[in-house]
């Protein structure tokens, strides 16, 4: 009796240790997302809630009758504005991804081959940057990049130029914000792969005639994928979708996909239209979280022995 | 066993006073060797004996803070160990766990640039060797404990070394498995003619693979020789009493003749009489070693007054193709006596309790100085 008892109590917290983040996914991210879905086939209309129901009952047919509007996706299509701004965000999101890579990858190698202590203390700096408001530590970039801001300043100081550069509203301010951001979400994942490497499979391979160089592309870094991967997909996903940075440090002739949607959201209230957008760039990050998630049970069942 | 045939005229490796620090301690200390061309040299010795270390000097992931050594008379000092004539097999085998069989093999040879026919044809060939032909395409983790043992060994001598580092080979392998590992190592040693350098804490391993065996402690090395030559003549108390197991008594030498000496052991309650000289001082504090096969057991009183004590028997062991009797003598010292089970019925065997005298032949005692 009392054994069944302890069966059920295990069975049922078992339940409810997985049943806790179900739950809240569903509260905070399924739920939120059929609203969004909903409202993305729907019609805007000036009273509130901004949208149309989609869902009527018909007094004749004694039937409830839903009435789909696909024209916001159809938007999405037609309006080569919408396209190119698609277009845009990935570039921009892939080519910080790829600098944060470039620059985290050796922090993260570094950070992970110091002595035990120091180690943490990098790691330490290497998180500091949270303790500051994010949007404050964008802002703060506006004072460095500006016409008259530091940056120029020293430079017509040194005598390097001439001329102030333009070096705000610009592509490259957008990258400076991005990998200045998220260079955290790279170099944290890399490192807590970096960290657990064999590095007598560095011998081995020194053994057998390979020079450091060589061990680095044949060893290290195939062994890093994981690592790899995982901080892209950190710094590439909630990329694509940035605001602040864009709008606070981009260029003003070319918008990104997270300035668009808060657009329709909040400027033309155009809720609809807006939904669409949110699900068409969540379709589109969908993609690569998925050829992760088979990246990683891939490399679970190597793992197992 | 091997074939236990070196010749000493081709000296390969030469460990010239090499000493390894790390801060204050001191792993090795001025150790001088010399390795033969084609021989199995085992260092053994127990944990933080620095045999390790000196392995690793070898392959060049230390460097000595003391000392030179010369591989094939070329001075290593400051060679890389992607530049070395030496190949490694790790404690660990430290298989590359992205790569298939058949490309952890070939990682040797795909570092010297080879082409892509030579470098399958050999690394082919090297699997047929090991016997690991079907599983080219597997990935370490899918093999067994033996099976990565086999993968290690082929990619350290897919290069075909002169000179082999072998860390503990067998360590992570099961007895069974060891025993028959141990035989096939031989084989491909003598096949290939490698020299292997060999480290191991296990003296049966050491035993059956060395041609010799460096004993080290401490960092020094203590005796060098062939097995036979480290367990029937151990130079201090230290090797007789690490290999093998060995009766220890402390006694003094009380006659000492060029042709034999008497040794008065107190503790044994007999004079131990040897039918060898040796070069101590007069009436010097000295150890007699005597292996536990090398006493006799019998239950008669012997007419011998020398090499003979009497005890009782307070433990047996039986092991089946031996039997292990402690015997307590009058001083209260136990004794340490094996006795191969040549029969098996077992009526006539000594039992618990019963009084036994113990012999043994004035060539076995060992007498040791240091």
């Amino acid at each position: 009796m009392n054994k069944a008892l302890e069966t059920l109590q295990v069975w049922f917290g078992k339940r409810l240790v997985i049943g806790v983040p179900y739950f809240w996914l569903l509260l905070f991210f399924a739920i939120p997302f059929l609203i969004v879905f909903k409202i993305s086939f729907s019609w805007m209309q000036p009273i509130q809630p901004g949208y149309a129901p989609l869902f009527s009952w018909v007094e004749e047919t004694q039937r409830f009758v839903a009435t789909l509007n696909f024209s916001n996706y159809e938007v999405l299509l037609d309006d080569p504005l919408y396209l190119g701004t698609f277009l845009y965000s990935v570039k921009v999101a892939a080519i910080s991804t790829v600098l944060c890579l470039l620059v985290g990858y050796p922090m993260a190698y570094a950070i992970a081959r110091c002595p035990p202590t120091t180690r943490n203390l990098f790691l330490m700096l290497i998180i500091l940057p949270f303790w500051t408001s994010f949007l404050l530590r964008v802002y703060a970039w506006i004072g460095l990049l500006k016409t008259n801001g530091v940056i120029n300043n020293s430079l017509l100081a040194l005598g390097i130029i001439d001329q102030p550069l333009t070096l705000l509203y610009t592509d490259f301010a957008v990258y400076i914000g991005i990998v200045y951001s998220y260079l955290p979400f790279m170099i944290l994942p890399l490192y807590s792969n970096l960290e657990k490497h064999d590095l007598t499979l560095l011998e081995a391979a020194a053994d057998l005639g390979a020079s450091p160089v060589k061990s680095f592309f044949w060893i290290t870094l195939p062994l890093s994928m994981p690592g790899i991967v995982a901080g892209c997909l950190l710094v590439f996903i909630p990329a694509v979708g940035e605001y602040v940075i864009p709008s606070l440090l981009g260029r003003t002739d070319q918008l990104m996909i997270g300035t668009v949607l808060s657009a329709q959201f909040f400027g033309a209230r155009n809720w609809p239209v807006a939904s669409a957008v949110a699900i068409a760039l969540l379709i589109m990050l969908l993609i690569p979280i998925m050829l992760f998630q088979r990246y990683q049970r891939r490399e679970l069942q190597a793992a197992r022995r | 066993m091997s074939q236990k045939t070196v010749d000493r005229g081709q000296e390969y490796v030469r460990i010239e006073g090499v000493t390894k620090r790390f801060g204050d301690f001191v792993a090795v200390d001025s150790v001088s060797l010399s390795i033969f061309k084609g021989e199995i040299f085992c260092l053994l010795g127990g944990s933080g004996c620095g045999k390790t270390t000196l392995l690793r000097m070898l392959a060049g992931f230390e460097s000595p803070t003391a000392g030179r050594i010369l591989i094939d008379g070329q001075d290593m000092a400051g060679i890389p160990p992607y530049e070395r004539p030496v190949n490694m097999m790790f404690q660990s085998y430290a298989l590359f766990p992205h790569m298939t069989v058949a490309k952890n093999v070939a990682f040797g040879l795909e570092q010297e640039g080879l082409g892509k026919t030579e470098i399958e044809r050999r690394v082919g060939e090297m699997l047929e060797i090991v016997k690991l032909g079907e599983f080219a395409r597997r990935k370490p983790h899918q093999l067994s404990g033996g099976q990565r043992q086999r993968v290690a060994l082929a990619r350290a001598l897919i290069k075909k070394p002169k000179l082999l580092l072998l860390d503990e080979p067998l360590g992570a392998l099961d007895k069974k498995l060891r025993e028959y590992t141990q035989f096939e190592l031989i084989n491909l040693q003598e096949q290939l003619g490698v020299t292997f350098v060999v480290v191991t804490h296990d003296q049966e391993e050491a035993m059956t693979l060395a041609s010799r065996i460096g004993v080290m402690n401490k960092g020094q090395i203590v005796q060098v020789g062939t097995p036979t030559d480290i367990y029937e003549f151990p130079s201090s108390r230290f090797v007789a009493d690490f290999i093998g197991s060995v009766n220890m008594f402390e006694g003094q030498l009380t006659e000492d003749e060029p042709g034999h000496v008497r040794i008065r052991c107190p503790e044994l309650d007999a004079t131990v009489y040897v039918n060898h000289g040796i070069s101590a001082a007069p009436e010097a504090k000295v150890a007699v070693a005597i292996r536990p096969e090398k006493i006799e057991l019998t239950r008669s009183e012997l007419a011998a007054t020398e090499n003979r004590t009497r005890g009782t028997v307070k433990e047996i062991a039986y092991m089946g193709d031996m039997s292990v009797y402690l015997v307590r003598l009058e001083s209260g010292r136990l004794v340490r006596v094996t006795i191969p089970n040549t029969e098996r019925h077992a009526d006539e065997r000594i039992v618990w309790d019963e009084m036994v005298y113990l012999s043994w032949h004035p060539s076995s005692p060992v007498v040791l100085t240091v």
